[in-house]
């Protein structure tokens, strides 16, 4: 098909508005905001110093207070060491994630989070505690803060609640304080990376545009902090009216944070990896609250719980010794045995956990209690609790459905998806894993933080905060390493609007020859692109048409599917700035689920099941497979290359 | 819808060139019709129920009707947001009504001061691990034991 090219020839032309900067921070979330907070205070020693003054920049695509994944806000904040030795979080990261993970990362955000938290209760966020009869408070209720002793009040090893409708707010307001709205961007979507055309292997510049005016952008940096999140509505999602909304990852993290890294040639690690959550059904409510604090048990419909007896034996024979560690895809695997032998619906019996704990409480604490468990949805996930309100379902009288979702790509919560990043020095990893600067991905200048940072999930939202701290520090020392780069870029400020602006073009110049402009064989639309890669995902890749079953004669077909809808991305048509956006956001997940594909075809074996399947190899193989598969597309070339990378055990048993 | 806007309530936050709802809304949602000066969702599969424009809509303008792929009508769950806590009101489809009040957050709203009390950066520190606040307080960071 032929090729189309933008000269602004039917489309308007957009303002290039150029912005030259040192420390570009591309995200306005979790990771986003803790780099801005670390980065502005060191950028004051340096200038303090006489080293000279550095410019730090950040564009978000949506507005700062309630953008990225915490934008509704939280109930608990799943990563807080307290009194536990990093080393413990270490295999506890290690166990869930089926044991390969980059124990050098994890264990040096175990051992920087906490301060991060303590900052937060610092900024007002009301943090339960225990008071001394062991009794729980709210976070306003004035017990001493963490920093000064407090005593949190845990749903689990290293879950603490919080009353956290606010979290993102006040984590935003810190950050914007810290860089002042001046060097803020919002609603600014970036589009892609640009290589510098003079240093090979360089990070240069990152360009977008206003998805509220007729702006591009252009950032040239020397150094990019990258934290855009993982990949949502990349499979076909179990609702698909209007409920594909409610996807349990937000809507709005659209794989940009892997598209724009990968085109530009870092090295991806454990892309395989996917996050398949076992929610509450529809709703996709949060489940850890029910199982970690209130002790409520999951079953099958008959009332037996599916991780024992038959099932478990069963699971052993595949999956051993990992079947044993009772990690996330470990229990959804049984869960799954169990739904697929006609056993469900899978009932999580939040009326007998109730019941339970009542028995030693007076009334007042029982409604105490009552509320607590609202909370957990209000907090953070509304539509639950319409789910609940609208079936008349009151959790100390009914039991509710649980089920697993569709696959979601991320690498902070209970999964691993992302780049290959250099770690630190100081804890004995080996030589090859540490290039100098902490979180710097396999190009030069461009770090990766939170969601997007691979091989060390379990971050959540107190991690991916100081993961961005981390990477912040290392960015501002190559910066002061690389002093005296100045980024170029290949192309003219014209022809990089016209390549963000192709959409636009494509559709006005053919939008009339059809009655209809939804129905036309010149172009696709926005919607119509993403269908077609979650139909694809779905049938080929695994998903829950096949119940997360796939094979390398699946994969194979899959690819050669999105090989031509990668093709028929470059002629999507938008009618407005808003369809612009989605074009370029669906042009992101297309990227991110090929990166995904090419690594499951990879992995001779099922790393993870109860997440997806290889047909053809249904168990673990510790003998071949004990290792990182890593990735690299060649920019130059348009090569992917997949390959293997030893794991090095850092933390003893 | 998932959100929706009562039009009788909507005043188009009185033809400013940034509605409150348009501000917010992550998944860029919000519109405004600027003929009838009224907002609507455009694209309301697309929308999460995070409720950010509904706290945020100075007229209490919006709601959220639930998804009509799994959600029963007759519910609904209204909030209102103070400046220290938020007030939720959940009504079932069968007129059952529950009410909840919790913190949202211990100091006044816009008044953080994100380096009060903390302690400078210092440069020679920028190559260690530990942050600003580690490295201010004396703190070293532990190693992984052999
Ligand atoms: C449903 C759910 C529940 C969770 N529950 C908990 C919990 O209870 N406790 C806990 O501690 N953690 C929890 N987490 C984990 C936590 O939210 C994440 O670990 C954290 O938000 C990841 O941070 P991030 O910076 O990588 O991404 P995010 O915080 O998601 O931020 C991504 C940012 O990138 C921006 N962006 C995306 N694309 C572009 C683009 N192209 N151009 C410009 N900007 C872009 C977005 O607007 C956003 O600002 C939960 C996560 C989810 C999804
Ligand atoms: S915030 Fe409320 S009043 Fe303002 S435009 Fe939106 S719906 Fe209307
Ligand atoms: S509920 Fe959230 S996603 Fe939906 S329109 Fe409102 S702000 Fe946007």
């Amino acid at each position: 098909m032929e090729k189309e090219a933008c000269t602004f020839s039917y489309c308007t032309k957009p303002e290039i508005i150029q912005v030259d900067t040192d420390l570009l921070i591309v995200g306005g979330g979790m990771s986003a905001c803790g780099a801005a907070f670390e980065a502005v205070r060191w950028a004051d020693a340096i200038e303090k110093a006489g080293k000279g003054k550095i410019k730090i920049t950040l564009v978000d695509k949506a507005a700062m207070d309630r953008s990225g994944a915490v934008a509704m806000g939280l109930s608990a904040i799943n990563t807080y060491m307290g009194e536990n030795d990093p080393a413990a979080y270490v295999k506890y990261v290690r166990d869930d994630l089926m044991g390969i993970i980059r124990e050098d990362l994890v264990y040096d955000l175990g051992r920087h989070v906490d301060d991060s938290v303590e900052e937060f209760e610092d900024w007002g966020l009301p943090i339960w505690k225990k008071d001394e009869g062991g009794h729980t408070l709210d976070g306003a209720q004035g017990a001493p803060k963490l920093s000064a002793g407090g005593k949190p009040v845990r749903s689990g090893k290293w879950q603490i609640m919080i009353n956290g409708e606010s979290y993102k707010v006040l984590v935003a307001e810190a950050a914007k304080k810290a860089l002042g709205m001046d060097n803020i961007y919002e609603r600014v979507f970036i589009v892609k990376y640009l290589l510098d055309e003079k240093v090979p292997n360089r990070i240069a510049a990152a360009v977008g545009f206003s998805v509220r005016e007729n702006k591009v952008y252009i950032f040239k940096a020397n150094v990019i902090l990258s934290g855009c999140g993982g990949a949502v509505n990349v499979f076909r999602p179990r609702s698909v009216g209007e409920g594909q909304g409610r996807a349990w990852y937000p809507v709005w993290n659209s794989g940009s944070g892997y598209a724009l890294g990968i085109q530009v040639g870092a090295e991806l690690t454990m892309m395989e990896n996917r996050f398949v959550p076992a929610r509450f059904k529809d709703g996709y409510g949060p489940v850890g609250a029910w199982f970690l604090f209130f002790k409520a048990k999951a079953t099958n419909a008959a009332g037996e719980d599916y991780c024992v007896g038959e099932n478990f034996e069963a699971t052993k024979k595949l999956y051993s010794p990992y079947a044993e560690k009772m990690g996330t895809a470990i229990r959804n695997h049984m869960m799954m045995m169990d739904m697929k032998a006609g056993k469900g619906p899978i009932l999580m019996n939040t009326h007998h956990a109730m019941a339970e704990l009542a028995k030693t409480m007076d009334a007042k604490q029982i409604k105490h209690l009552e509320a607590e468990a609202w909370e957990d949805f209000l907090d953070m996930c509304i539509g639950q609790a319409g789910v609940w309100a609208g079936m008349n379902i009151e959790p100390d009288k009914t039991p509710s459905e649980i089920m697993p979702t569709e696959p979601y790509l991320l690498g902070s919560h209970a999964g691993c998806a992302g780049f290959w990043v250099s770690g630190p020095e100081d804890l004995g990893a080996p030589a090859e894993w540490n290039w100098g600067y902490n979180r710097m991905s396999t190009v030069n200048g461009l770090f990766m933080m939170g969601d997007i940072c691979g091989a060390s999930g379990h971050k959540f939202s107190s991690g991916s905060h100081a993961e961005g701290r981390i990477a912040a520090k290392a960015g501002l020392a190559f910066i002061l390493d690389n002093k005296d780069f100045k980024p170029t870029v290949t192309k003219s400020p014209d022809e990089l609007a016209g390549e963000l602006y192709m959409p636009f073009e494509v559709y006005e110049k053919h939008k009339t020859y059809s009655t209809a402009p939804e129905v036309n064989p010149n172009y696709i639309k926005p919607k119509m692109v993403q269908m077609r890669l979650q139909k694809i995902s779905d049938e080929y890749f695994g998903g829950i048409a096949t119940w997360y079953m796939t094979s390398k004669t699946m994969l194979d077909k899959g690819l050669e599917l999105l090989q031509m809808l990668k093709e028929d991305a470059e002629k999507t048509g938008a009618k407005d700035l808003h369809e612009l956006m989605r074009a370029w956001e669906n042009y992101h997940r297309i990227w991110s689920v090929e990166a995904h594909a090419r690594h499951i075809l990879f992995r001779e074996e099922s790393r993870y099941p109860g997440y997806y399947y290889r047909g053809d190899y249904l168990a673990i193989d510790d003998k071949n497979w004990k290792c990182f598969v890593n990735s690299k597309y060649d920019p130059k070339t348009g090569d992917w290359k997949c390959f293997k990378k030893d794991y090095v055990q850092l933390v003893a048993d | 819808m998932p959100s929706f806007v009562i039009a009788e309530k909507c005043d188009g936050c009185k033809a400013q060139d940034k509605t409150a709802c348009q501000y917010i809304c992550p998944n860029n949602l919000m519109t405004l019709n600027r003929d009838l000066m009224k907002a609507y969702n455009q694209e309301p599969e697309q929308c999460w129920e995070c409720y950010n424009c509904v706290k945020i809509c100075p007229q209490q303008a919006m709601e959220v009707r639930g998804y009509a792929d799994f959600v029963p009508l007759g519910g609904n769950v209204i909030p209102l947001r103070g400046s220290d806590s938020i007030m939720w009101t959940v009504k079932f489809r069968n007129g059952k009504l529950k009410r909840y009040k919790f913190p949202i957050r211990t100091t006044p709203e816009g008044s953080v001061d994100p380096y009060a009390g903390k302690p400078e950066a210092k440069l020679d520190g920028l190559r260690k691990p530990g942050f600003f606040t580690h490295q201010g307080a004396g703190k070293t960071m532990p190693t992984i034991k052999k």
